[in-house]
């Protein structure tokens, strides 16, 4: 089975606690195909950011077994995981900017890790950072920045290195709705040009209509259901995305 | 809205935006991490402690060159004593036995030691009263074999003396060192186990700093770690800033430690003591007194590659 038939992510009967505490997710199995947009939604304390950890490889589950990219991440050796991370694009919740890098290096800094040239490395951030309107902020550093300008470093930090699947915790929590609006675009546009699986962790029931394509996921107190069918029937290979939403 | 492309094509073919914001140019701005230094003093612990490897390496270097030398000198040395109360009777066996001892295998010198010399070496204890003839001092002399004296060549010596000077006593000269060379070596091995035990000490201060500077970076390392850093691109951060601050301190502590032993070398230059001046150091010492700060630097490497390394492993 090719990688578009078998999903770039597929969980199956997952469970996560913390220590000895109760599980926080329970019996997650889903699969998440290449090309397609996830909204993930679900009141605070849901599970969201849990779930996100697992996805961007900051956890492994208590329980079950997960697969990305066709790699089983419960056998694979931790010497490993860092190829797979350089596939994901990660906004985090709290953004978390590296404190003592500029804007312009905290954008650079996946394209670094992964051996990228400084002269690429500079164009390619330039660009990025004309293109979320902080060309005037590339020397600042990140405590000198507001949330919605730190937002948008990180935003541009996790699609720099056009990831293979963006995730996003929270996005546009911080920005006023015209740049909302504008990163929803970039992250469109890096689904659809791009193919880069986007997951979009979000409050915003305002957001989900923004992108008519998308798939949603609703996690309530660590289950997932599936109100628009995405989990159950998922996007036709060829068309991804153009199923359920 | 009308919201413009946004920037997924390849690098663009202008530098117009990168010229404004190209701080990347600067290798410095590179940097993973912030370019922290080892909490408080290590460095200055790390020169103490390479300063004291030094002045023990050098130490027990010289000791060793002491043992050697002192022993070289005396090991084929022997000494008779003819012990006669008599002046004259002392004298003629003095002269028989330097006869029987030149017509021996194996013996290389005979020297008889003057009276005036003798006397001259007791005075010191003795007073005038060493010269007075009050006090009868036995004729001493001093044989030089030709390879080092084992018992059986004492025993022959003193075989052959026995019928023409009897009652003269024969030793081999380096048995009366044999205390000093024991000191010397248990010297030597309290050297090697004080460098040792700072070794350790070394070891021990570069743990904790590097436990202590990975802690204080652990935001950081985490988010370089989930943006796809390797463990090795992590260690290498910390593995420079070790490394620039252990060569401070073994530089530092090298050339304390060296200019400790030139000025010790110096005072025992100045006792002029036939024992001390088998100390000295050729050009192989200096080379081991020059390793010293090198192992150290290895050292205080090698544990804060495997403190992060330990520290890593606990991340996912």
């Amino acid at each position: 089975m090719n990688d578009r038939l078998a999903g770039h992510v597929k969980f199956d009967n997952v469970g996560l606690r913390y220590g000895t505490d109760p599980e926080v997710l329970s019996n997650l199995s889903f699969t998440l195909y290449p090309g397609s947009f996830y909204f993930l939604t679900g009141a605070s304390g849901a599970g969201k950011t849990s779930l996100l950890k697992l996805l961007y490889l900051a956890q492994r589950p208590s329980r079950g077994a997960i697969r990305m990219f066709g790699q089983d991440l419960i056998t694979m050796p931790r010497e490993r995981l860092p190829d797979l991370r350089r596939r994901l694009g990660v906004v985090f919740q709290n953004f978390r900017l590296v404190p003592h890098l500029t804007a312009f290096d905290n954008v650079a800094l996946p394209l670094r890790l992964a051996g990228a040239d400084e002269k690429r490395v500079v164009k390619a951030v330039a660009e990025m950072l004309d293109w979320v309107g902080l060309t005037h902020r590339a020397h600042a550093i990140p405590a000198t920045l507001s949330g919605g300008e730190q937002q948008r470093v990180a935003i541009a930090r996790a699609v720099i290195a056009r990831p293979q699947m963006l995730i996003a915790d929270e996005p546009t929590g911080n920005v006023d709705p015209e740049m909302a609006l504008k990163l929803l675009r970039l992250f469109e546009a890096l689904n659809n040009r791009v193919g880069t699986t986007v997951v979009v962790a979000t409050h915003d029931v305002h957001l989900l209509k923004k992108v008519p394509d998308s798939l949603i996921m609703r996690l309530n107190k660590g289950q997932l259901s599936d109100p628009t069918g995405a989990l159950r029937y998922p996007p036709r290979p060829s068309v991804a995305g153009d199923s359920g939403a | 809205m009308n919201t413009p492309s946004p920037p997924l094509s390849d690098a663009p073919e202008t530098d117009s935006a990168a010229d404004v914001v190209a701080p990347a140019r600067n290798r410095a701005a590179a940097r993973l991490l912030p370019a922290t230094r080892f909490a408080g003093p290590i460095p200055w612990v790390i020169a103490i402690l390479i300063a004291l490897v030094v002045i023990a390496a050098a130490g027990g270097l010289a000791l060793k060159n002491l043992a050697t030398s002192a022993s070289a000198d005396l090991s084929a040395a022997v000494t008779v004593q003819v012990i006669e109360p008599n002046p004259d009777l002392r004298a003629a066996r003095g002269a028989d036995a330097v006869r029987v001892l030149t017509a021996l295998d194996g013996v290389r010198a005979v020297r008889l030691v003057p009276e005036a010399e003798l006397v001259a070496l007791l005075e010191p204890w003795l007073g005038e009263g060493a010269a007075s003839g009050d006090v009868p001092i036995p004729a001493l002399i001093d044989v030089e074999l030709s390879r080092s004296a084992a018992p059986d060549d004492i025993a022959r010596i003193a075989a052959a003396l026995e019928q023409t000077v009897p009652g003269a006593r024969v030793d081999a000269q380096s048995d009366w060192l044999q205390p000093v060379y024991r000191a010397l070596s248990a010297l030597q091995w309290l050297a090697l186990g004080l460098i040792a035990l700072v070794a350790l000490a070394t070891a021990a201060a570069v743990w904790l700093a590097a436990r202590n500077a990975f802690a204080g970076a652990r935001d950081t390392v985490e988010i370089i770690h989930l943006l796809g850093a390797t463990d090795r691109q992590i260690s290498a951060v910390f593995l420079r800033t070790v490394l620039r601050e252990a060569a401070f301190g073994a530089v530092v502590g090298a050339g304390l430690g060296v200019a400790a032993v030139l000025l010790l070398g110096q005072q025992f230059a100045a006792l002029d003591s036939g024992l001390t001046s088998g100390g000295g150091f050729g050009l192989a010492e200096w080379l081991v007194i020059a390793a010293v700060p090198l192992a150290g630097v290895l050292i205080a490497l090698l544990t804060a590659r495997i403190t992060i390394a330990l520290a890593l492993k606990d991340m996912l």
